[in-house]
């Protein structure tokens, strides 16, 4: 019965935070068909970012609470700066490019990225349990859990309806909807697609940072944290089948399920219980549950 | 099948001699440098086979390991230490590995080869990392190699893994050129440019992409077997992300125009690298990230296109 609860709570948490860290992935590529490997970059600079915060902020004596702002704050301030950086500043020359070639930019910019993180915060890990400890345990059918994840779990759902609530009832996301449909098409019924593009690249690195900086508190931040994201994310992302928020969604939750079932029931097979299950949804549909239809060239 | 030797064919034969006179004169550091990327160089090779099919294959690094931890497995439980029968078992193993992951990865193109290449890679190295037995993160250490009985000492030992590694890396290289110049070499340009039309013409495409994938993964295991020979040492880098992303980089830096590109390229990179980690050993990635960048945007068929710039320029 502990064990149940405890897988469903794992499952829980390890699905909201699969969410966090690949809806951004999933996102930038349904609209712009970019790949971005850089996104585990992203996720890294928001991690290291919020811990550097949350240690400042634990040095002042404010009040404990406002510490979580500070995580949004961070995820913010990475998601905006960085976003912009590289789409304005690089990737939006190269949007003529095939699909694996923007692969190898990203991954470029990737390996700037991690390098950047070294410098800029050093190789030694980083730790900012405050806001982890601060919430304390709760008792969940006889098993104490901690409130932060909890937390986490709304804080993936809030962001799932808010991406949908975006992109269903605000303009600017069914213009994006459009874009996603026909991205020539729109741009000659007037849409500015090159803002367009802007928007959701920042919103994806924002995403990407806060899934880092919402995480930093469980962990010692360390370098090299983002490739883990990169591959997982994307093991998400395609089982759902790339560019699909829903996708994305459901793919988390059956990641995440399998991996807190194997870690309580199997701890050997972890990793392959989250490969095995990309390798089987791969087996029966090549490019994910809900992929679209694409038409070949010929 | 082609009869005639090639330029780059004959090139190579001659280069066999001189290669391993030049690494028998030259100081100990540089003659083990040369087999490294030599070795190395193999696996670059791979990457580029494929890179001719605009596969890009950003987990090499997977065969690399397999074929270095196939050969260190069976040096350091069977204790097996003759080179060759290391070699023929490292070829094997990947062989069937790639045989087998190739059912799956011949399905796919583009990105998704790409990020699943790179999803395998990981799980060896996850794998790995936690597998006690084989040393973890650290890896284990290969007895040293003999040669059918032989047992050379010091420096014979330095020369006979020397030309060990010399003389398998040019029979690959000379096979792959003629792969390449074969009808089944010319399908992979074929798939870059139009699958569909290639269909039409009755191949198939997925079995010339299964194909090319095994001829890659075995050349890239030789390489990892020849690799844990000269360094005596194996551990699960060799699959790690970083790895698999220098092959690429490589063959980016190099260009796919001809067979001898990646194996200069890999030497290229590897002086680079000893001079980076010296000069500032927490910018390499930014270094290999930014020339990276550089190369597709300056100069996108990599720097085996210059050559032939110039020879086309000489002629006009």
């Amino acid at each position: 019965m502990l064990t149940a609860v405890a897988i469903i709570l794992d499952g829980l948490s390890f699905s909201a935070w699969l969410f966090l860290a690949s809806a951004g992935l999933t996102l930038i590529y349904g609209v712009m068909r970019i790949l971005n490997i850089a996104h585990g970059g992203f996720y890294a600079f928001g991690a290291y970012t919020s811990a550097m915060f949350v240690g400042w902020y634990s040095t002042t004596d404010g009040h404990p609470a406002l510490v979580y702002l500070f995580i949004f704050l961070a995820a913010l301030v990475v998601g905006i700066s960085l976003g912009l950086l590289i789409e304005r500043g690089f990737l939006r020359f190269m949007y003529k490019s095939d699909e694996v070639l923007m692969v190898l930019v990203t991954y470029a910019m990737f390996l700037i990225l991690e390098d950047a993180t070294k410098l800029i915060w050093g190789v030694d890990p980083y730790f900012a349990f405050e806001p982890y400890a601060y919430l304390g345990l709760v008792e969940i059918f006889g098993l104490p859990y901690q409130i932060y994840d909890l937390a986490l779990i709304a804080l993936a759902v809030i962001c799932g309806f808010l991406l949908w609530w975006g992109m269903n009832k605000t303009r600017t996301g069914k213009l994006l909807l459009v874009v996603i449909e026909d991205r020539e098409i729109s741009s000659g019924l007037g849409i500015n697609v090159a803002f367009i593009f802007t928007i959701t690249f920042i919103i994806g690195a924002t995403l990407a940072a806060l899934g880092g900086a919402v995480t930093a508190p469980k962990i010692s931040v360390n370098p090299g944290l983002g490739v883990e994201v990169i591959v997982m994310a994307f093991a998400v992302v395609v089982i759902g089948g790339l560019g699909s928020i829903g996708g994305a969604m459901l793919g988390s939750i059956i990641v995440g399920f399998a991996r807190a079932a194997s870690v309580h029931l199997l701890p050997e097979v972890e990793l392959f219980a989250i490969y095995g299950v990309m390798a089987l949804v791969l087996a029966i549909k090549p490019y994910g549950l809900f992929a679209q239809v694409e038409g070949r060239k010929i | 099948m082609i009869k005639q030797w090639d330029t780059t064919e004959k090139a190579l034969v001659v280069s066999l001699p001189v290669l391993i006179i030049v690494g028998l004169l030259v100081p100990d550091w540089i003659q083990f440098f040369l087999q490294v990327s030599m070795a190395s160089g193999l696996v670059a090779l791979g990457v580029m086979i494929q890179a001719r099919a605009g596969l890009v294959s950003f987990g090499q690094g997977l065969y690399f390991c397999i074929g270095g931890y196939a050969a260190g497995m069976a040096g350091h439980f069977w204790g097996i230490s003759d080179a060759f029968v290391l070699l023929l078992l490292g070829v094997i193993v990947t062989l069937v590995i790639a045989t087998l992951l190739g059912f799956l990865m011949s399905r796919y193109r583009e990105i998704f080869f790409a990020m699943l290449s790179l999803a395998l890679s990981m799980i060896l190295y996850g794998i790995l990392v936690k597998a006690e037995v084989l040393g973890s993160t650290d890896g284990f250490n290969l007895p040293r190699t003999t040669f059918f009985g032989w047992k050379p000492e010091g420096d014979a030992w330095n020369t006979a893994t020397f030309i060990f590694t010399c003389v398998p890396t040019i029979v690959i290289a000379v096979l792959l050129n003629r792969y390449l110049r074969s009808p089944m070499g010319y399908i992979g340009e074929a798939i870059r440019e139009n699958e569909i039309r290639l269909e039409y013409l009755g191949t198939s495409v997925k079995r010339a992409v299964h194909i090319k994938y095994v001829i890659a993964a075995t050349v890239s295991g030789a390489g990892g077997v020849l690799a844990a020979i000269a360094v005596g040492h194996v551990d699960p880098e060799m699959t790690y992300w970083t790895t698999s992303g220098q092959f690429v980089f490589i063959v980016l830096l190099s260009g796919t125009g001809n067979i001898v590109a990646p194996l200069i390229g890999t030497f290229l990179l590897e002086i680079l690298r000893i001079y980076a980690v010296e000069f500032s050993p927490n910018t390499w990635q930014m270094i290999l990230g930014t020339v990276m960048l550089l190369i597709i945007l300056f100069l996108p068929k990599g720097l085996w296109s210059l050559i032939n710039y110039y020879k086309e320029k000489r002629k006009s």
